[in-house]
């Protein structure tokens, strides 16, 4: 009875104790996204260009039925693009804005864990001063000594952020 | 048991709108002195079930001004009351104000009591001092001062199958007394034995005995549902202590009912001033209401023929039929069976499209429900700006998408306030002109190809092509220099912060009037055109889509992406002939096509993407009309022609330039569909800026 009681306070205490991520690399760093935002995940395929738009946004695919634009995350954090390969794979993400949610998919390196991190061992970001603002990381988990960067999606795949992105990338050109 | 009555809800208050709709149009419809008996009758009954309805779902106050409406209308019916002009804009402006409640009760909003009240006591009024007969007035003036009935005997006497017509005799004097105090003695003396008794048979029957200032119209009222029913006799409880009928007489009556003057102290006097006030009212309140109205709409229902649903259910069978033939061909399938599935595959193709068109064909409606509140709005305005205007309707029948109708509606309000406004001019001066005194205003619809066709015409003024050039001077629109042909002078309405009104009337004239009309209407991927002569009149002309989910659309081929350009935009495409490509400075090139220079559009350019090849001779110029301006789009090559599911770029990403959404060609990719009017205007933009940097190196 009372071991019963225990294992379940054990569950319990597993389950509230944190949330679980997906992982995935990204030019040698594992990051996280929210596993409950996740909606699938494919491999790489053809997109359909779409014009005038940075060139992180890769084109838009048919998700049965409803057409979703895919975003390298590579381009998008100013990273060293690379070819896409066979481990190369498309994350579909569900991303909250003011106006509703709205389906988007990230290319990532490749997908590499589902973990769980507790919101207490959860560090926030320090300033990187660089391509990956603090505003898109919501904090730094650590799982057997790596270290995770958990991005924040919503904030990082937002429209009108894409959109001021846009216009900052054309000045800077 | 109990029934959750909320779920009926939604269909009281469409059935109740739907109601209002009719009380309007039969209002509109009737002349004043000689009231049609069968119009009345049909707003009686709209009004009845309001209110029965808004009884039945506890909306006290819906229920109770609708009561004082029906009492009015009951009058007339009986021929007991004449219709005035003054009772039936009254009216109009009950309708109004029900329908406010209405869509406020909806919404779970305030309803504005202030302004209900104020109708409310304007009907009373009418009720009270334009009352059809001398004795009627001594019963209903002094009801506050010196009631000479201070109540009623009400003999009550159901007949045997009452409950079976699903009325409680409860609820009728539970309703009662809300009248007053009542005092009720049952009759049991027909009921029978208890063996014999059967309790689906009423046996009882009441005296009953109410006090306080209720009317004989109220009382009887409340037995409306069991008049035929019931013996019913309502006697007055006169009190012969108080003042004698007589002395009433004396309380002054006005005797002109057309003027409607009630001259008794406690209750506002109505003056010729006030006459024209509901109007006021009335013209302010709907043009919120109509801004108002596609909010709630947004998530109605349709109504549906049984007709449409039947050929629906039919065509599903026949493909449910196809789908076992095609399956049973594909268990055991060999090469001889080619023949066989090549039919089944056409008969399965021919059934999607009848599906598809059929679907379609429910959500369309006759443009009559979006027709149908101009005679009102005439009616009110032409009263108001003092003019004379007869509504002519014409093609009401025609048939668009629901969603299209939803989103014209304001637009076409628009355009007719304007015309109204600036076009048709007051009765003496087109006295002067020659005209009819009475000006025409004229809405036509009709379809012509895939495109529903939209006129507004009037017989007015016409635009004063000498006052749009100032004004557009005025506001730097055009430069003073500019030589414009009557046509482009007509075009700049449309242009952003113009209106050329002189005074800014609260009917039209803000300015920011025409040129919303043009980009809603181009949201909905149609056009308007204006055609205008002087003291001839103006005609509005849109052009729409029937439907905004599929369209027909020419796929054409760029390097290694495929595009789709709307079949209606496309004029003609043709083989590029070096001979006819003209470039200007500054980058821009020109096509001559016979005697006219088009722009090329090199879509690759706009779009940035690498193209296989950029020699104009080897791809082809698709010639397009986009926003009244030709251009020719260059593109590798034509593909086929197909009907295309729009799909949304903007539910997951954002609008893009130059694209209006994609779809999902046969193979599952995605294909683009382009906004030829946003194009050319995206191509515009890029010569300017190529120009510009071309100025500055």
């Amino acid at each position: 009875m009372n071991m019963i009681q225990g294992l379940e306070n054990n569950t319990l205490a597993e389950n509230s104790e944190g949330n679980q991520y997906l992982t995935f690399l990204l030019a040698g760093e594992e990051y996280g996204v929210d596993i409950l935002r996740v909606q699938e995940i494919k491999g790489w395929d053809h997109v359909t260009m779409i014009p005038n738009t940075p060139d992180y946004i890769k084109g838009v695919i048919n998700l049965r039925g409803t057409i979703v634009p895919i975003i390298d995350l590579r381009e998008r954090f100013s990273l060293e693009t690379i070819p896409y390969g066979i481990t190369t794979v498309v994350i579909v993400l569900r991303v909250n804005s003011d106006n509703g949610s709205r389906i988007m998919g990230i290319v990532v390196d490749a997908v590499s864990e589902v973990y769980n991190i507790s919101d207490d061992s959860m560090k926030q970001a320090p300033d990187f001063g660089q391509a990956i603002s603090t505003d898109f990381v919501m904090g730094l988990g650590t799982v057997d000594d790596k270290m995770i960067i958990v991005l924040d999606i919503d904030h990082l795949l937002n429209s009108s952020v894409l959109k001021k992105i846009s216009d900052q990338g054309d000045i800077n050109s | 048991m109990s029934i959750d009555i909320s779920q009926f809800l939604d269909t009281f208050y469409e059935e109740s709108f739907e109601g209002l709709d009719t009380m309007e149009t039969e209002l509109l419809g009737l002349n004043p002195g000689e009231a049609d008996v069968e119009s009345i009758n049909t707003i009686f009954r709209a009004a009845h079930s309001i209110k029965g309805g808004s009884g039945t779902f506890g909306l006290m106050n819906v229920a109770d001004f609708t009561h004082v409406l029906e009492t009015l209308l009951d009058e007339m019916r009986d021929g007991r009351r004449d219709v005035t002009q003054l009772a039936v804009d009254l009216m109009l402006a009950s309708v109004d104000v029900l329908r406010e409640m209405l869509t406020a009760l909806r919404s779970s909003e305030e309803v504005d009591v202030v302004r209900v009240t104020e109708i409310h006591d304007q009907l009373e009024t009418l009720l009270k001092g334009d009352a059809p007969s001398v004795e009627d007035v001594a019963v209903e003036t002094p009801v506050k001062a010196s009631p000479s009935i201070v109540g009623w005997n009400v003999s009550f006497k159901p007949l045997s199958h009452l409950f079976k017509t699903g009325n409680d005799p409860v609820r009728i004097i539970k309703e009662l007394s809300e009248l007053g105090s009542i005092k009720a003695n049952v009759d049991l003396s027909a009921v029978p034995e208890f063996d014999l008794l059967d309790p689906e048979e009423c046996c009882l029957s009441w005296q009953i005995e109410l006090s306080g200032g209720a009317t004989e119209e109220q009382v009887r009222d409340v037995f409306a549902w069991v008049d035929e029913d019931c013996e019913l006799i309502i006697d007055a409880i006169t009190s012969e202590t108080i003042l004698e009928p007589e002395t009433l007489k004396v309380v002054p009556v006005p005797d002109a009912r057309d003027e409607a003057v009630p001259l008794e102290p406690e209750t506002p006097v109505i003056t010729p001033v006030a006459e024209t006030k509901p109007v006021k009212v009335v013209a302010k309140k709907s043009v919120a209401v109509a801004a108002k109205n596609p909010h709630a709409a947004e998530s109605g229902s349709i109504r549906v023929g049984i007709d449409k649903i039947d050929a629906l259910i039919n065509m599903v069978g026949e493909l449910v039929i196809t789908q076992s033939m095609l399956n049973q061909l594909g268990e055991d399938f060999t090469m001889d069976k080619v023949q066989r599935l090549q039919e089944g595959l056409d008969e399965l193709e021919q059934h999607t499209r009848e599906l598809q068109e059929n679907v379609m064909q429910i959500r369309m409606l006759p443009i009559s429900f979006s027709f149908n509140r101009f005679p009102r709005l005439v009616h009110d305005l032409s009263s108001k700006l003092n003019k004379k205007i007869e509504l002519k309707m014409s093609g009401e029948n025609t048939e668009l998408d629901k969603t299209v109708m939803e989103k014209i509606g304001d637009p076409l309000v628009h355009l007719v306030r304007n015309s109204l406004d600036h076009g048709i001019e007051l009765p003496e001066e087109r006295v002067e002109k020659g005209k009819p005194e009475t000006g025409v205003l004229h809405l036509n619809a009709y379809h012509q190809g895939g495109n529903i066709v939209i006129e507004i015409n009037d017989d007015g003024a016409g635009l004063n092509i000498d006052r749009i050039r100032e004004k557009a001077i005025e506001k730097g629109i055009i430069g003073e220099n500019d030589s414009l042909s009557d046509e482009k002078v007509h075009e700049l309405i449309f242009a952003p912060g113009f209106s050329t009104a002189e005074v800014v009337s609260d009917v039209s004239g803000r300015g920011v009037g025409m040129d919303v009309v043009k980009r809603n209407i181009r949201d909905l991927g149609g056009i308007v055109e204006v055609k205008s002569k002087k003291d001839v009149g103006s005609t509005f002309t849109i052009r729409l889509p029937l439907t905004l989910a599929i369209l027909d659309g020419q796929l054409v081929r760029l390097g290694d992406e495929t595009y789709i350009i709307p079949l209606v935009s496309i004029i003609e495409s043709l083989q590029i002939k070096a001979g006819n490509v003209n470039s200007i400075a500054g980058g821009a090139e020109l096509y001559k096509l016979r005697e006219e220079y088009l722009p090329i559009i090199r879509l690759h350019d706009v779009f940035e993407i690498t193209p296989v090849n950029t020699e104009l001779i080897n791809g082809l110029l698709v010639v397009v009309e986009g926003d009244g301006k030709q251009a020719g789009i260059f593109v590798d090559d034509l593909l086929g022609q197909q009907q295309v599911v729009i799909k949304s770029l903007e539910t997951n990403y954002r609008k893009v330039d130059g694209v209006s959404g994609a779809t999902i060609l046969g193979d599952g990719t995605v294909a683009l569909i382009l906004d030829v009017a946003g194009l050319v205007a995206l191509s515009r933009e890029r010569v300017k800026i190529l120009r510009n940097q071309a100025a500055v190196a």
